[in-house]
């Protein structure tokens, strides 16, 4: 069983590979089949992890009443796949978009505004501790559009463009990284696993 | 047509064809260039080596297959690191291929360490919510998360015994490919619980996460399949991210002779262009 | 009432997650933690959703015969097999599920990825190029960064690793600060709008 799927494993990622070549048939088997495991995946998972032990479990076998709501608002939900009754799913979705919105509200304000503005005003009594106030408050300039970036304001603006062009520059060496540690993962599998070249 | 204009568009597939091999060369001829281990994959390290024996480390697996090679080594890695030192390990998901991928990763370092199921580590699967989900845990863990992955009651786990929420674990690390992730529980379970949280996450998401690190948000951060093999260089281990390392070295340094050489070429073209203006 | 309820829930539900964050007490703790576990049980509904739009755009499909009808008969398939061997035989390691995800999974989801690899080599060649100040910054950083983060750099010269993670230090740390306080900020007076209603693009459209 074990070299079967060793096999079917590496057909299918050569299937993948071909579209280097031009799309063609085998990729697009390959693409299709990728879809539906995925979404058949998720379908287990959400059956076993989620709607049994959160839902069924609670509900039906212990009694809690108030998943009842849940259950009506996921329905509804469900519902949008039928165009004449699409609006209910506006409820479930109004929910689900108060409670984000609620969330995100305190969360990005407290960790990612708050504690980072706070951070940058550290004291300069390191060349990094510098840099980092630096490029913040020119950074920030730069995305400041409500004023024209002209004369002393233009200047700062485009000082904070150099930093954010590191800060992409290093973005982009580090999607490099990536993307080859991908191709890495995939080319080990074929040489180890599949021809056995590697030990 | 001259040599350069024959360069400047020369068909993709000699570049896949280039690609490929510096890849599979390295592989099959490893060279062993030294692995330098960076301050952020320190600090993660230090940070387990600290915590006392039987202290709950809790992981999220919030990867899927498609990021496997980057983010399963450093899973792999840390959990060893963790039954090493006889850290308990409590798993969930906020994706749900990573309930699989960490199982494995658990399973794998586990058997290495003679660890048991249920005892010194549990898997309880996978949850959507992303934020939502990390939330309810810093409350109760026991409403979110009622049964392990397999639907066995968490009553019935030695491990569980005790655990009543976030406060329960000493060390929160996620193993992120995206969102949600490492910054739901940074914003989460650290700025609102005030949990030590560590992260290993892909390469292409990892320069976001520096400002955390930057603050202490973040203990420490491992980004992509180098972060990963960092981590092994640390456990004096070969793991499957070492191996790939000369691999990286010489693609990377293959896309750089790309990038310097078509830009020569550019510069070639715009002074032919010139001079023929002229 | 189609407009209104919809409406009221929002401001509802995040009014409670905002101001429990201010008074974590009862009533509003409760209640945050009720609405933690339904916003739970609802995306998982969302899921459903998806899947159930997915199998009605391919068995349209099918039904129709259109062009490459065969390849979304390979998708229904996938979709099938896989729900039914993990409902009915279990997920964990050691299943018929988890031999499906290790072996058809896992290499098609990898593949699909690593051919970005490729594509991003062919891009390195044809269009990053040193135009003007701001795009030789840019490429000198990648270059820094690409070779000071793998072994090679340390290799050419010890101190390159040191450079590199300067550069992600500070002046990455710094362009990628400016970048998240701006998010925080879009976010929060999103999330404002939202819950105020004054933002109705939410909702699901006209419907």
């Amino acid at each position: 069983m074990t070299t079967l799927g060793v096999w079917i494993a590496a057909l299918l990622t050569l299937f993948i590979l071909s579209f280097l070549y031009k799309d063609n048939p085998f990729y697009k088997f390959a693409e299709h089949l990728f879809v539906g495991v995925s979404a058949g995946y998720g379908v287990a998972f959400t059956y076993h992890n989620i709607l049994i032990p959160n839902l069924y479990v609670p509900l039906f076998k212990q009694g809690d009443y108030t998943l009842i709501i849940p259950l009506i608002l996921g329905i509804m939900m469900v519902l949008r796949l039928f165009p004449k009754v699409g609006w209910v799913s506006r409820w479930p979705l109004a929910f689900v978009v108060g409670v984000t919105a609620g969330i995100s509200l305190i969360t990005y304000l407290q960790s990612n505004a708050l504690v980072q503005i706070r951070e940058t005003l550290r004291p300069f009594n390191t060349f990094g501790n510098v840099v980092i106030a630096v490029g913040v408050l020119t950074g920030l300039t730069y995305f400041f559009f409500s004023k024209e970036h002209k004369g002393v304001f233009g200047k700062t603006a485009k000082v904070g463009i150099w930093f954010l062009m590191i800060t992409f520059g290093a973005s982009f060496g580090y999607t490099v990284m990536a993307r080859i540690s991908l191709l890495i993962g995939r080319m080990h599998f074929l040489l180890s696993d599949w021809l056995g070249l590697i030990k | 047509m001259s040599v350069i204009e024959k360069l400047r568009n020369i068909d993709r597939r000699f570049i896949f064809v280039a690609i490929a091999l510096t890849v599979i060369v390295p592989l099959l001829r490893p060279i062993g260039f030294p692995i330098a281990v960076s301050p952020s994959v320190q600090r993660l390290y230090d940070a387990i080596e600290q915590l006392p024996p039987g202290s709950k480390v809790l992981m999220s697996f919030d990867y899927d297959p498609s990021t496997m090679p980057e983010v399963y080594p450093m899973n792999l890695a840390i959990a060893q690191h963790c039954f090493s030192r006889n850290l308990k390990v409590v798993g969930i998901a906020l994706w749900p291929m990573g309930v699989s991928l960490g199982q494995q990763a658990l399973e794998t370092a586990a058997e290495e360490c003679g660890k048991l199921y249920g005892t010194d580590y549990v898997n309880l699967g996978y949850k959507t919510g992303g934020m939502v989900v990390i939330l309810a845990m810093g409350r109760d863990l026991r409403e979110t998360f009622p049964e392990d992955f397999r639907g066995t009651p968490i009553e019935q786990l030695p491990i569980m015994e005790g655990v009543r929420n976030l406060n329960s674990f000493k060390l929160v690390v996620d193993f992120s490919a995206g969102d949600p992730g490492v910054a739901a529980w940074v914003m989460i379970a650290q700025a609102r619980y005030h949990k030590k949280v560590g992260a290993g996450c892909t390469a292409v998401s990892a320069p976001a996460f520096y400002p955390y690190l930057n603050t202490g948000q973040l203990v420490g951060l491992l980004g992509g399949m180098k972060g990963a093999a960092e981590y092994e260089k640390l456990l004096q281990s070969q793991g499957p991210a070492t191996a790939g390392m000369d691999a990286q070295s010489i693609a990377h340094a293959v896309i750089i002779f790309f990038i310097l050489f078509g830009n020569l070429v550019m510069l070639i073209t715009k002074r032919k262009t010139e001079r023929r203006s002229l | 009432m189609r407009r209104q309820v919809p409406l009221v829930i929002t401001f509802v539900a995040g009014i409670i997650m905002i101001i429990q964050y201010f008074i974590p007490h009862e009533p509003f703790a409760g209640l945050q933690q009720r609405f933690n576990v339904w916003f739970l049980i609802i995306s998982a509904f969302a899921l459903i959703l998806g899947i159930g739009n997915l199998i009605k755009i391919h068995g349209e499909r099918i039904s129709r015969q259109s062009a490459g009808w065969g390849y979304s008969v390979v998708l229904l398939v996938g979709l099938v097999t896989m729900s039914v061997v993990g409902i009915g035989w279990g997920i964990e390691p050691g299943t018929p599920f988890f031999y499906l995800f290790w072996n058809i999974q896992i290499p098609l989801s990898s593949t699909m990825f690593a051919l970005l690899a490729f594509f991003i080599a062919s891009a390195s060649y044809r269009a990053f190029r040193a135009r003007s100040f701001e795009a030789t910054l840019l490429l000198a950083a990648a270059i820094l960064v690409m070779l000071g983060r793998v072994p090679l750099g340390n290799f050419l010269w010890h101190r390159l690793p040191a450079v590199a993670t300067w550069i992600m230090n500070y002046p990455n740390t710094a362009g990628q600060r400016a970048i998240m306080i701006g998010i925080a900020l879009g976010v929060i007076s999103s999330s404002l709008r939202i819950i105020l209603g004054i933002e109705r693009g939410l909702g699901g459209g006209q419907q």
